[in-house]
């Protein structure tokens, strides 16, 4: 019996123990099916919990008539301050969270719709703690980045609402690697083709090759213009000069594969502009929610410092 | 003239074994191979190639030593242990022909059938003749020998230009290393994969300036790989090759080649000629020799002795053209064969403490022998069997005693095993709601054949009925069984239609009603996207679906408009028994598959005599008809909703879901692309990603990324050399640690879900990453990283990998938890491909 002892536990990488087939009728582990987007994940569970953690807060609010007035230092309001700060905390380990995958069940997904429904609830339990007593303090500092965050999130989800459709559009069947690809096999044919040319027509097909940029510099990545790119550059002058020439002049085959290369280079910038968008909120997003955190912090630290 | 004792044809594995065997005793003996250097299979592997020493369990039995390691390192042994060992090779001799030179052998006549390819068949017959032989070869030489070890292998010899001149010196049919040549007009004949891939690899260099034509004899590349035709094409675009489809080599001479274009002949500059247009199987050569095959298949092997002998007397036959694709085990039969020539005979196998366990557990204490003609002698199936076969057979089989009572599968789980009764008795348990509801199956029958023709879960649970010994047969093992007995297969068909039918039709039907329906029964295969059942045409006949999937069309408006996927296990055409009249819909394959046709004469009979049967069918029918006239309700008014459905069902279908059992889908309008899910897959699995979110076809935002599907009967089994690739419980297809890295199932599935990859160093823990910026972070790590943080990595071995559904996860596939919009989903297509599809855009 000794010899079948079980293999050792050994590090959480290690590849689960394999049983034969046993003629069991094993379940499987069980999984969402559901064909449910995060906001509308187990029929707008989250939403309906933020909704009625809203109606809740808004109700005490109005119900208690603390002395002197609303603010942070009643009992609604360490409440309202505790569960706050608590819900903060919890919504920034989503960036943990979605890092973190074991073998144990959980859902990503619904840790989003709980980020997103719960942090949008925040507007209103965060904005009835400070009892609408707002000035140049680091506690209004605090509410005022918890607002980025949030505001910055609902840009996030509009993109996201938005954007993948249209990525999914651009892209087709292809794949960032090989819109790439093709991009340089154009090249390459550019310069197979350049061969024949004389002097002057090939120095408008080095220019598409050695002063073309994919993503171009930020200011065309801002405006979506790339006019002034080496490869539209080249595509207009050959363009010129390839009018009335003969079909079978190598110009006119430079030309085609200059237009050819131009959509590729539209295509693969849109793909590069809408995936890069995607991301591009989380750059105010992130970095606030740890300024937020700082300053959480300091709004705490001082309340109880200079009570 | 001198008559060596053993002459060993082909020096692999097996045939080096042999040799150094017959050295070692000290027999006189000749190798004789075909190429100048040993072992050509293995010589031919890439450079560095690291071979593997699979069965690890197996001892090894021959003179010269064998271990995992390098390619170089394995024939260096080899090479130096052949020459110290004294054996005698000859070199670049190649067999034509073996004839025994003594008296013909009374009545054994060897019957070779050929097939033409008009359909006709010749048959030839050769008196076989007594040893010693005559090895006649292509020089014109000849070897005599009194027991001749045909060692060849599998692999056969190329294809050769048959045009004049196609015997010249520039005339090669392998090409070692592309970078060998250079400043040449090379033309590589033949566009399967093994031509475009050498082509390619002679123009990928610009610097080495050869001027490579790819000639192929029809006008497309029907043979080779998409991928290789891509990269042909886009290097012919970028005229970095020129391809002469349509076209035929008609003469080649020294400098040039002419060749038959579609546009008349021509006749080029020619340095060098690389023939590659496939090989022939050596299994004409072998039929020559006197040597008979089990069956016309073309996966049988010779019929051997238990001592290798075949059924020329003194023509042994060993290794992979044996049967045995593994090195190990050509070693040890090169040792065993040259024992039993030596009169060796109570030799055991090597493999008789592998058997030995098998049966250990039986109660009797029998000899292994014993056992084994117990089984073959009790179990229908297995009595065609020679001793050799069964001990074979037995390796991928296992064999349980269990206890009256004992459960041997539940209903519902997966396996694609077959079982035979060698004793005692088993129940079936045709209700599920009420278990004492059974039907006995006796010894010497099967149970099981459902989930091996189907490769669908278990249609009923199966418990002895009182101590019972069974075997159970693996479905490499029952294919093997089938082509090289065709009784066994005949028996298994009989066996399937007749309780297929009494599980569909489970209303009290007894074996004997069915016999008028059962022998006008007829097993068809239908390709993908053929049609059985056609709308519109008259027909009664009923089809069993018995492997595959087929979708159900009905034409609505003109267009056809997809109704429903009927999956393995199911029926179609019972409308045409029972209200006659014209078909109402199309039934098509999904993939290709197996479905039995029952006449509806007989079947008629049969529900006449039996009203509740037809009532059940009446009754499933009126639910059938109720989701068509759902579809075309919905037709009428939302005709923009059902034609997506459609679109997308058959987008689905065409990606191979028919065949699938579980299947990773990404809505593309929630995928934001993260790629959480790779990483994820990359984090839960050693550090390397089963699936590629972003390759793969779309329609309509519908996305099928590139992760198996874990089909019914998986494409990648079919050829693993050491038998790595399982079902699991959980029906996940996976592959266990015994790998080689041969790539078969790379190459075998058709889906692309197969990497060959080496597992890379583990990765600093995840908070060091996020706090300090140590390590790669989440997700699969580059080959620099890995390369740099574990000095042994160049030198691990690539092993292929493949998703294993996360079994033994607790929260079940990873890529779909990890997924923090909700655009992946795992499925299986019944479960897809519904009427909820439709409520898809509704939502």
């Amino acid at each position: 019996m000794a010899s079948t002892a079980p293999p050792k536990a050994g590090s959480a990488r290690k590849a689960p123990v394999r049983k034969t087939m046993t003629g069991k009728a094993v379940t499987r582990a069980p999984r969402d099916v559901a064909h449910e987007g995060f906001l509308n994940h187990r029929r707008w569970r989250w939403a309906k919990a933020a909704t009625i953690l809203c109606v809740v807060v808004i109700a005490a609010y109005l119900l208690a008539d603390p002395i002197p007035r609303h603010n942070g230092g009643t009992w609604l309001g360490y409440t309202l301050g505790t569960v706050g700060a608590g819900m903060i905390v919890w919504l920034s380990l989503l960036g943990v969270r979605k890092r973190v995958i074991g073998p144990k069940p959980f859902s990503l997904k619904g840790w989003t719709s709980a980020h997103v429904w719960l942090g949008l609830s925040l507007i209103v339990v965060g904005t009835l703690h400070t009892g609408f007593q707002l000035g140049w303090n680091v506690h209004t500092l605090a509410w005022a980045l918890m607002m980025i965050v949030i505001g910055s999130g609902l840009w996030g989800i509009s993109l996201y609402a938005a954007l993948p459709e249209r990525l999914s559009a651009n892209r087709g069947e292809l794949t960032q690697k090989q819109m790439l690809e093709a991009i340089r096999t154009l090249d390459r044919q550019l310069d197979t083709a350049a061969q024949p040319l004389g002097g002057d027509d090939a120095a408008l097909v080095q220019i598409s090759l050695e002063q073309c940029r994919i993503a171009g510099t930020l200011g065309q990545r801002l405006s979506g213009n790339y006019a002034r790119d080496g490869n539209a550059r080249a595509l207009g002058a050959v363009q010129d000069r390839a009018r009335g020439r003969p079909d079978n002049d190598p110009m006119q085959q430079i030309k085609g594969l200059l237009e050819r290369k131009e959509a590729a280079l539209a295509q693969a910038r849109r793909h590069i502009a809408m995936k890069a968008q995607l991301e591009l909120w989380l750059y105010v997003h992130v970095p606030v929610t740890m300024a937020l955190l700082a300053a959480l912090l300091a709004h705490i630290f001082s309340v109880f410092l200079y009570w | 003239m001198t008559t060596y004792r053993i002459a060993i044809v082909g020096s692999g594995p097996a045939g080096l074994s042999a040799a150094a065997h017959a050295a070692r005793l000290g027999l006189s003996h000749v190798l004789i191979e075909k190429t100048d250097h040993l072992s050509d299979t293995i010589y031919k592997y890439q450079k560095g190639k690291h071979v593997m020493a699979t069965p690890s369990q197996l001892v090894l039995r021959s003179p010269l030593d064998f271990g995992a390691g390098k390619r170089e390192a394995v024939l260096g042994t080899w090479n130096e242990q052949t020459a110290a060992a004294g054996v005698t090779v000859k070199y670049m001799a190649e067999v034509k022909a073996i004839v025994g030179t003594g008296d013909p052998i009374a009545g054994s006549v060897m019957k070779i059938v050929t097939r033409k390819r008009d359909g006709t068949s010749e048959t030839k017959e050769i008196q076989r003749h007594a040893p010693p032989y005559r090895l006649t070869l292509t020089n014109g030489e000849e070897i005599y020998a009194d027991t001749v070890i045909l060692a060849i292998g599998t692999q056969g010899n190329p294809n050769l230009m048959a045009c004049p001149g196609g015997d010249s010196a520039h005339v090669q049919y392998q090409l070692d290393d592309p970078s060998d040549y250079s400043d040449e007009h090379i033309f590589v004949i033949g566009g399967g994969d093994a031509g475009i891939e050498n082509a390619l690899g002679l123009c990928a260099d610009p610097a080495q300036n050869n001027k490579v034509s790819l000639v192929n004899r029809s006008a497309d590349f029907a043979t080779a790989k998409d991928a290789n035709i891509k990269a042909l094409m886009a290097a012919q675009s970028e005229g970095r090759i020129s391809v002469l489809a349509g076209t035929t080599t008609k003469a080649i001479e020294p400098g040039f080649i002419t060749l038959d274009t579609s546009e008349g002949e021509v006749r080029l500059a020619c340095n060098r000629v690389i023939a590659r247009m496939g090989s022939a199987p050596p299994r004409g050569f072998v039929e020559g020799c006197g040597v008979e095959f089990a069956s016309a298949d073309r996966l049988a092997f010779p019929t051997l002795s238990a001592t290798f002998e075949s059924t020329a007397p003194g023509i042994f036959v060993v290794g992979a053209l044996a049967g045995y694709p593994l090195i190990k085990h050509c070693m040890n039969q090169g040792h065993d064969v040259v024992e039993f020539i030596n009169g060796n005979l109570d030799l055991l196998p090597a493999d008789e403490p592998i058997l030995e366990a098998k049966f250990a557990e039986l109660s009797g204490r029998r000899s292994v022998a014993e056992w084994l003609e117990i089984l073959r002698s009790s179990v229908s199936i297995l009595s065609g069997m020679s001793p050799l076969q069964m001990r074979e057979f037995m390796l991928d089989s296992s064999v349980r005693q269990v206890a009256a009572g004992t459960v041997i599968f539940e209903r519902g789980a997966p396996g694609s095993s077959l079982f035979g009764i060698a004793q005692g008795e088993v129940l079936v348990e045709i209700n599920p709601a009420d278990p004492s509801i059974t039907v006995p199956i006796p010894a010497g029958s099967i149970f099981g054949e459902v989930g091996l023709i189907s490769g669908r879960r278990r249609g009923a649970t199966v418990r002895a009925a009182r101590d019972t010994i069974v075997v159970e047969i693996s479905r490499t093992a029952a294919l093997k069984l089938m082509s090289q007995v065709p009784a066994a297969a005949r028996e298994i068909t009989r066996i399937t239609t007749m309780r297929s039918l009494l599980q569909i039709f489970k209303s009290g039907l007894a074996q004997g009603d069915l016999d008028g329906v059962i022998a006008g029964a007829k097993v068809e295969t239908v390709r993908a996207g053929q049609a059985i059942i056609t709308e519109g045409e008259h027909g009664d006949d009923i089809f069993i679906i018995r492997s595959g999937s087929m979708v159900v069309e009905r034409t609505i408006g003109g267009k056809p408009v997809f109704l429903s996927y009927v999956p393995a296990g199911s029926y179609v055409g019972e409308m045409g028994v029972i209200d006659g009249g014209a078909r109402t819909a199309t039934v098509r394959a999904a993939v290709k598959s197996d479905v039995i046709r029952l006449a509806g004469e007989p079947f008629r009979a049969l529900l006449a005599a039996k009203p509740q049967l037809q009532e059940k069918l009446r009754t499933e029918m009126a639910s059938r008809t109720r989701v068509n006239q759902f579809i075309e309700a919905k037709k009428d008014s939302f005709s923009g909703v059902v034609d997506m459905y459609t679109g997308v069902a058959n987008f689905l279908v065409e990606q191979g879901l028919g065949e699938a059992t579980d299947v990773l889908l990404i809505d593309e309008k929630l995928c934001v692309g993260c790629d959480n899910c790779e990483k994820a897959c990359a984090d839960t699995h050693d550090g390397l990603s089963r699936l590629d979110r972003e390759a793969g076809r779309t329609y309509a935002h519908l996305h099928v990324p590139t992760s198996c599907r874990h089909c019914e009967h998986p494409h990648c089994m079919a050829d693993c050399p050491p038998n790595a690739i399982h079902r699991g419980p959980t029906g996940e297809v996976y592959i266990d640690e015994t790998c080689i890295g041969c790539g078969n199932c790379q190459r075998n599935c058709p889906y692309g879900v197969i990497r060959m990859d080496k597992v890379p160093p583990k990765k600093p823990w995840l908070l060091s990453w996020l706090l300090f910026g140590r390590g790669p972070g989440p997700g699969e790590a580059s080959a620099k990283w890995a390369k740099k943080n574990d000095p042994a990595y160049a030198e691990k071995p690539k092993k292929a990998i493949k998703c294993d559904m996360c079994s033994g996860q607790e929260g079940g596939p990873a890529c779909v938890r990890a997924c923090p919009t909700g655009a992946a989903i795992r499925v299986s297509p019944e479960q897809f491909l519904s009427v909820a599809l439709m409520g898809r855009d509704d939502s």
